[in-house]
C-alpha cells in the first residue's frame, strides 16, 4: 500500500514535469521559459525525495540541498541578464 | 505505530505531488507570465515543502533518526522560491512583456508615468 502511494506520487510529479516541459517549449516570452525551468528544478527536488523514500536510503539528501541552491542561482542570474543585459557588472563607478 | 507513520508520510507526499500537479496545470492554462508565475511560485513551493516534510517524517518515524539536512532544505526552499518568483516577474515587467489583454489596471505604469512627468 505504501509503495503504491509512493509510485502514484512519483507518476503525478512526472506528469507535472511534462506539463512544465510543454510550457518550456511553447512559452511565447523568455520569462515564461525561465519560470518553467525554475519549476522543473523544484520538481526534480520532489522526485529525488520520493526516490530516496522508495530506495530507503539517506544518501541523496545532499542532492536535494544542492538542487535547491542551483535552481535559485540560475533563476537569479537569468532575471539579472534579462533586466540589465549582463550578469556581473565590472564597472564600479555607477 | 509503524502503520500510522506510513499513513502520515503517504498523506504528506500525496498532498505535495497533487499540489505540484495543480501548479503545472496553472502554468499551462493561465494567460500571461505574471499569472503563471503566481501559480508556479506558490503551489510548487507549498508542494515541495509538503514532500520534504514527508521525507523528514519518514526518516524520523520509520528510520528513527532526525535528518537536519532535510530541515535545512525546507527552510532554504521556503526562503528562496518566492524571491526567485519576484525577481523573474520584475524582469518580465521591465523588459516590456505585456499583461493579459483583459486586465484592467496597471498601477506601476501609472506611477512611473507620474514620476517621469514630475
Amino acid at each position: 500500500m505504501f509503495t503504491l502511494v509512493m509510485t502514484i506520487s512519483l507518476i503525478i510529479v512526472a506528469i507535472s514535469t511534462l506539463l512544465f516541459v510543454y510550457r518550456l517549449v511553447k512559452g511565447p516570452s523568455t520569462p515564461d521559459r525561465v519560470i518553467a525551468l525554475d519549476a522543473i528544478g523544484i520538481n526534480l527536488i520532489a522526485i529525488t525525495a520520493i526516490i530516496s523514500i522508495v530506495l530507503n536510503t539517506s544518501a541523496f539528501v545532499e542532492v536535494i540541498l544542492l538542487l535547491g541552491i542551483l535552481a535559485f542561482i540560475g533563476t537569479v542570474a537569468f532575471s539579472k541578464y534579462l533586466e540589465k543585459g549582463e550578469i556581473i557588472e565590472n564597472d564600479r563607478n555607477q | 505505530m509503524i502503520e500510522i507513520s506510513k499513513f502520515i508520510v503517504g498523506f504528506l507526499i500525496l498532498q505535495g505531488s497533487l499540489l505540484s500537479l495543480i501548479a503545472a496545470i496553472g502554468v499551462v492554462r493561465l494567460p500571461d507570465p505574471y499569472t503563471r508565475n503566481h501559480a508556479a511560485s506558490k503551489s510548487a513551493t507549498l508542494g515541495i515543502i509538503s514532500i520534504l516534510l514527508g521525507l523528514f517524517m519518514y526518516y524520523l518515524l520509520i528510520d528513527h533518526h532526525a535528518n537536519s539536512r532535510v530541515l535545512l532544505g525546507i527552510i532554504f526552499v521556503f526562503i528562496t522560491a518566492p524571491v526567485a518568483g519576484h525577481l523573474i516577474s520584475r524582469a518580465a515587467y521591465n523588459t516590456g512583456v505585456p499583461l493579459w489583454e483583459k486586465s484592467i489596471q496597471d498601477d506601476l505604469a501609472k506611477a512611473r508615468k507620474h514620476e517621469k512627468s514630475r
